[in-house]
């Protein structure tokens, strides 16, 4: 039985004693919802393209080796390309027209426009990837208890149902496999439908069942009591952890002024 | 490390479920001594569950008191009469368990029966050290308490080590040791080896045996397979649904009296084992279905879960595939079974089974294989798709489309034969656990297959549920269905098999899982 979320110490392409990997879960947070957060306000080649830059030269200190990157990040290469080529191809077209096909045209402006949106993407999407890779679930949830004083009871349970996703993937499959034993599952794309209803429903009961159980040996062991509870594993915020977000904070603020200087830089809310 | 252990006493103690009109407990009178050790055995539906929680503090305070002594909780069960630990109401239990100068001793743990839906979190030292962080233990106290406890109880991996990769067995240990870390001055386990195989049961019960001499601690098992639990106990305690303490006393004794009414009602008591049928072997046994050097692979790998299997199945004959967890008996069952197509090797569905649909099972359409392969899976859960038992059963003649008369003949009978016949109207998810495995089987049944295959089909199952499985598959196998069974049941392969097939363990160790 597989479990859904990766044991980030299982994989080889991963270095989690690299200086980045190695921060509190809180601070990678932070850090990357900071580039997030200026690289959304504006969409252009410049400020999103110097962080990318400014991002990949960070990496060798991040812990995931560019093979390990490609693999976990191969959700944003699938979101990122298609938006690109969509924003070239369909957008709103200025400047001089590169190739026309009826009414859709590829003008330099819709290409620009598309290269931007791409760009966009990567350098939010490559943070997160990093904080995914390099973060434990056990840990995230540690620091949001402890550093973000988040409630326990939240994160902990959220870690805890995190476990039973794992389960569900291979409830699912057995679901599928009992489903065609019963002779169903070939009648048609209606069918297909039904069965595909029928099979959410019962993996839902089944997944509640669980849940039910889970609670109880929760409760059982004093989980949900109105009193403090104490911590095995301290997380705490250390320098390391501070230089992280500055250093979001510079390369984000180094990005937005290469735009301005540029001439690129188009908030969206003015 | 020992605790301090804690005296139960039950005085004429009831409780009625929210919703519920009858009692599913009244009138339990029952004194358990510090550092006794008793079994609770009672037929299903007799409340033991419900005890145990109730013992644990689980059914909540009472938040008011209604007519005559009952009152109501939390929860809106109601309860009766009085059940304390210490002289102190059970429904404070934990409430006040507590830290006293740095030492907590909890007043009672409680281990379910689902090794799946008992862990907690990823590592395993994590997962032991969750009741002490919620008890507000010091760090600096809490780890060498999670290292005790796993020693405790005999846990060879590692504090790191993650919860994902450990079979049932090992799972059920390490439930343990989070409930040994709090010190429980009485151990309450409810069915702890009913989700186990043979090897699980033994690794569980050799714990609980080592972990009551080092601690004292006073302990109640809930249990079917008495067997298992006979030489660690002190005294039987047996329920009655709805009646209270029916037998009280030492093992022998309570057993010699009551062991045969307690084996007509499910339970595994040992001079009391169901009896295999009698059975006649037909001379013509048709060539089903064979296998050379096939190899199979779970779903979306492609690593070998077992390789190199010759198999011959035959109508009229059974052929049982054993071996230790991970060995791949599962998947197997699910290649032959059509379901999953093999990875290397020969796999062929003679004539007699195939009836012109070629020797590819796994190409098969999903209606044209029911009519001719059955399959039982482990969890009856997963094959239930109707909303009512008898719907239930409907469902495979219908996509066959059987005639109505026909098809109300074929469930009938099948009601009939199962004992299911008063829960035609219920809803599958709401049977018993064995009321489900017989309804599986029935569904599989309802095409009239001419090959069965079943997935641990004992496992779990109470000894009433088991001897009517075996006297029905008895019957199948006279009639000429070919039998296929995965199982861990000694018993089983002894009653009814004619071939065994087992199967090593795979080179590459897999996670091992509830096979």
């Amino acid at each position: 039985m597989s479990i859904a979320v990766a044991d980030p110490r299982a994989d080889s392409g991963l270095d989690l004693h690299a200086p980045i990997a190695r921060t509190n879960p809180v601070a990678k947070l932070a850090a990357s919802t900071v580039i997030a957060l200026g690289l959304l306000i504006s969409v252009d080649v410049v400020t999103a393209g110097v962080a990318l830059a400014l991002e990949a030269l960070a990496l060798p200190w991040c812990g995931v080796r560019p093979r390990a990157l490609l693999r976990r990040g191969v959700i944003v290469v699938l979101g990122a390309v298609p938006a690109g080529v969509a924003t070239a191809v369909f957008g709103e077209d200025s400047g001089s027209v590169l190739a026309a096909l009826g009414p859709v045209s590829i003008t330099s402006g819709s290409l620009l426009a598309g290269a931007a949106i791409t760009l966009r993407i990567f350098a939010i999407g490559l943070p997160g990837v990093v904080l995914l890779s390099t973060t434990d679930p056990t840990d995230l949830a540690d620091a949001l208890a402890q550093v973000a004083r988040l409630p326990a009871r939240f994160t902990l349970a959220a870690l805890a149902s995190l476990r039973l996703f794992g389960l569900m993937a291979a409830e699912w499959r057995s679901l599928s496999l009992a489903r065609r034993a019963r002779g169903i599952g070939d009648s048609g794309p209606l069918g297909a439908l039904r069965t595909a209803l029928g099979q959410v429903f019962a993996l839902l009961v089944l997944a509640i069942r669980r849940a039910t159980v889970l609670a109880t040996t929760m409760e059982s062991r004093g989980f949900g009591s109105r009193r403090e509870r104490t911590w095995a594993r301290e997380s705490r915020l250390h320098w390391r952890d501070g230089l992280l977000v500055a250093g979001a904070l510079a390369l984000t603020v180094l990005a937005v002024a290469a735009g301005v200087r540029a001439g690129t830089w188009n908030p969206v809310l003015s | 490390m020992p605790t301090r252990p804690v005296a139960l006493r039950a005085r004429g103690w009831g409780w009625r479920h929210a919703g519920r009109r009858a009692w599913a407990l009244r009138g339990v009178d029952l004194d358990v001594a510090p550092g006794e050790r008793v079994l609770l055995l009672g037929p299903s539906g007799a409340g033991k569950s419900t005890l145990l929680a109730a013992c644990a503090g689980l059914l909540g305070p009472p938040t008011r008191t209604l007519t005559d002594g009952v009152h109501e909780h939390e929860n809106g069960g109601q309860s009766v009469g009085e059940l304390t630990l210490d002289g102190r109401p059970a429904a404070l239990a934990r409430v006040r368990d507590r830290v006293v100068a740095g030492q907590l001793s909890a007043a009672t743990g409680l281990l379910l029966q689902d090794p799946d839906a008992q862990t907690v979190l990823a590592r395993c030292g994590d997962d032991v050290a969750f009741g002490l962080e919620n008890h507000a233990v010091p760090r600096h106290e809490i780890w060498p308490r999670v290292d005790e406890a796993l020693s405790l109880v005999g846990f060879r991996q590692g504090r790191d080590h993650p919860t994902a990769r450990l079979s049932g067995g090992e799972r059920q240990r390490l439930a343990l040791a989070g409930v040994l870390a709090l010190r429980p001055g009485l151990l309450l386990l409810d069915e702890p080896t009913a989700m186990l195989d043979p090897d699980g049961v033994d690794l569980l019960r050799r714990s609980v045996s080592d972990v009551v001499e080092a601690t004292g601690a006073t302990l109640v098992v809930v249990e079917h397979r008495v067997a298992a639990w006979v030489d660690l106990v002190d005294r039987v305690v047996v329920l009655e649904a709805g009646g209270g303490v029916i037998a009280d006393g030492p093992p022998a004794d309570v057993l010699h009296r009551h062991g045969a009414a307690l084996a007509a009602r499910g339970v595994w008591v040992p001079a009391h084992l169901p009896a295999a049928p009698a059975r006649r072997r037909s001379a013509t046994a048709p060539a089903l279905l064979s296998t050379q050097g096939l190899d199979v692979a779970r779903p979306g790998s492609r690593q070998p879960a077992a390789s190199d299997v010759d198999l011959q199945l035959h109508g009229g004959r059974a052929v049982a595939v054993t071996g230790p967890n991970g060995a791949g008996k599962s998947t197997l069952a699910h290649v032959v079974a059509g379901l999953v197509p093999p990875l290397h090797g020969g796999l062929v569905a003679h004539e007699p089974l195939a009836r012109g649909l070629g020797p590819a099972p796994h190409r098969w359409k999903a209606r044209d294989l029911a009519a001719r392969i059955g399959t039982v899976f482990q969890e009856p859960q997963h094959q239930f798709v109707a909303t009512t038992v008898r719907d239930e059963l409907a469902v495979g003649p219908h996509r066959q489309r059987v005639g109505e008369t026909e098809l109300n003949a074929r469930v009938d009978e099948l009601l009939e034969r199962l004992r299911l016949g008063h829960l035609a109207r219920a809803n599958p998810f709401t049977l018993s656990g064995g009321e489900q495995r017989r309804l599986s089987v029935a569904t599989a049944l309802a095409t009239r297959p001419g090959l069965l295959v079943l997935d641990e089909p004992t496992f779990g199952q109470d000894s009433r549920t088991w001897a009517e499985l075996v006297a029905l598959l008895a019957e199948l196998l006279e009639a000429g269905t070919g039998v296929l069974a995965v199982t861990h049941d000694r018993a089983l392969v002894s009653a009814l098999a004619d071939d065994e097939l087992v199967l090593a363990p795979s080179r590459r160790r897999e996670p091992a899982g509830v096979s």
